[in-house]
């Protein structure tokens, strides 16, 4: 972890309400593993006060890409940054996914949640190469409010992944949520047997997730999002209720942080 | 060169800059240079394990921020056992925070602590928005007996220099810090973060999940300073300004209304290396004014 000013190579609108910036630091391309996250200094005022937490898109040796949606002033202000300026970003953060050796992946991305999805898309798809067996399937779905929000189809369908889109209003894919297209492909039984679950996206999708893989018996990580200040485990305002140890002390409540043990939890540690 | 060094009860702090309580963990030692900064006051421990308030614990408000934390912590004893060895390499006096239900538990945890000579004073916590304590209606910060009571057991159960930490939600600050001053107080933090509350309008329900929270930031310097003020009028012993100190400029301010030190508290999420850079503001302050001792900023607000 540092905290580093590094130039912006870009920052560009890749959907209506969307921005994607790319940075230059060495430091930040070689040390982020996917799951992780940045704090980014979004105003030198005081307004808005606190960080972004915004999450790895894209990791290379020279630096890190960033998706995020514009919901406020700190991302209205970030997404009016040019490329050539310098931009203050504490990070990596938090801990990211674990990519099981064996085994299909299926990704499950929610509206914004596809950020985080692709870093570890990539990273899966090169550790399958360097071992040199077959490459794993990689499934990923996508939902989106309509066809205007669905990020990143391109880019996981040049991975070789199989893309599934579902959208609200029906305006591209199939006409409902993401959960909706996990149920029926693992009724289906189209994946292998140690298929693994990863999904990033609003909690209600998580927790459907969640549900859906406990019932498949199917491991399942997934990336949460809290109102952070600090970003790094000292100021203790992120937390998410983990469940306690049944042996030891049942009725404790027991509360981890999204910043620092998480931003990824394996679902079954969660109370939803 | 000038002399940024300030004394706070028997504490020799080489410059004025501590860092607040809750807003500093050993985490920050990776990304800052911790020698550097006066002083670290640590996030408050009580004496059994708390698991804090429901979330949301964090809402962003103009210029500041909420907080309902509620002390999350996990106890002394976790405190003593894994928490302090981890910082004995840290050259900043240690300040530890206490909170308790009473005077026993204030006294208890004030006599375990004092074993330890990494422990280098003590902050009492009588102003935590975010809990209830067992002795007063509200805070014991807010009465002025409670307050005697607690302040005078913790000083009976240490030589530790032990500093007062007060709550600005009070009608007459003064009153309570010359209470706190009477029962033995080596000196007084001024003061915690003000009662405060934002509610979403798409939900109609509110930002945090206690409902209410602390506010800090830039938002509440101008509240605290006057704070400051109030309590440096009525008292002799040495004051620790708080309250939305962003920069060295927000430091003198606290200083020249009577605080003999500062803590920065919110503005460490914001920038870590902000304590550090108060130091050397502050030292660019004095010289380009010809200032040799920074004890001479203290109180000198000038009337007229």
């Amino acid at each position: 972890m540092k905290q580093q000013k590094v130039k912006i190579l870009k920052n560009e609108k890749v959907a209506e309400g969307f921005y994607r910036m790319r940075v230059a630091s060495d430091y930040f391309g070689s040390q982020t593993s996917p799951g992780q996250f940045f704090e980014v200094r979004c105003s030198l005022s005081t307004e808005p006060l606190l960080r972004r937490p915004l999450g790895a898109h894209r990791i290379w040796q020279g630096g890190i890409e960033m998706l995020y949606e514009v919901v406020g002033k700190g991302t209205s202000l970030l997404s009016a940054k040019r490329a050539g300026e310098d931009v203050d970003i504490i990070g990596p953060l938090g801990k990211g996914f674990t990519v099981s050796e064996e085994g299909d992946a299926l990704l499950v991305a929610g509206g914004i949640g596809v950020a985080p999805l692709l870093a570890l898309a990539e990273r899966i798809n090169k550790g399958a190469d360097r071992m040199s067996h077959r490459k794993k399937n990689i499934v990923v779905i996508i939902g989106a409010k309509t066809r205007a929000h669905v990020l990143c189809e391109k880019e996981f369908r040049l991975l070789g992944c199989e893309v599934l889109v579902a959208t609200e209003d029906g305006s591209k894919g199939k006409k409902g949520l993401a959960t909706d297209i996990l149920k029926n492909l693992l009724f289906a039984r189209r994946l292998a047997e140690r298929a693994a679950i990863y999904a990033c996206g609003p909690t209600a999708m998580l927790k459907a997730v969640a549900d859906i893989a406990k019932a498949g018996r199917m491991p399942c990580q997934v990336s949460l999002e809290e109102r952070m200040a600090c970003g790094i485990g000292v100021c203790l305002g992120c937390p998410v209720r983990i469940k306690s140890d049944v042996t030891t002390a049942p009725s404790a409540v027991l509360y981890k942080m999204v910043c620092k043990d998480g931003p990824v939890f394996n679902a079954e540690d969660i109370v939803w | 060169m000038v002399d940024l060094s300030v004394k706070i009860g028997k504490l020799r702090l080489k410059n004025p800059v501590m860092v607040a309580s809750g807003t500093w963990g050993i985490e920050y030692d990776e990304l800052t240079e911790t020698d550097l900064i006066g002083a670290v006051v640590l996030k408050t421990i009580t004496l059994e394990e708390r698991s804090g308030n429901l979330p949301p614990r964090i809402a962003e408000t103009a210029s500041g921020m909420l907080n309902s934390i509620g002390l999350e912590n996990k106890g002394v004893e976790d405190f003593i056992r894994n928490k302090l060895p981890a910082m004995s390499g840290l050259e900043a006096p240690i300040v530890v925070s206490i909170a308790g239900d009473d005077e026993k538990q204030f006294s208890r945890l004030a006599r375990s602590l004092s074993r330890f000579a990494r422990v280098n004073a003590l902050e009492v916590n009588l102003s935590c928005p975010n809990i209830k304590y067992g002795l007063s209606e509200g805070l014991i910060a807010q009465d002025e007996k409670a307050t005697y009571r607690v302040v005078k057991a913790v000083r009976a159960a240490t030589d530790l220099t032990v500093i007062v930490k007060l709550s600005p939600n009070v009608t007459d600050i003064g009153k309570i810090a010359k209470a706190a001053e009477a029962a033995g107080a080596d000196a007084l933090s001024v003061a915690n973060t003000f009662i405060a509350m934002a509610v979403d309008v798409d939900t109609w329900k509110p930002k945090l999940g206690n409902v209410t929270g602390g506010l800090s930031g830039p938002a509440i310097k101008p509240l605290s300073l006057r704070a400051v003020w109030e309590a440096a009028k009525k008292t002799s012993v040495p004051i620790i300004g708080i309250g939305g100190i962003m920069n060295a400029s927000d430091a003198v301010e606290f200083m020249l209304c009577g605080a003999s030190a500062v803590q920065v508290g919110t503005a460490n999420f914001v920038n870590p290396q902000t304590p550090a850079e108060i130091v050397k503001g502050l030292e660019i302050y004095m010289k380009k004014r010809g200032i040799k001792n920074i004890k001479s900023l203290i109180g000198s607000l000038k009337m007229g």
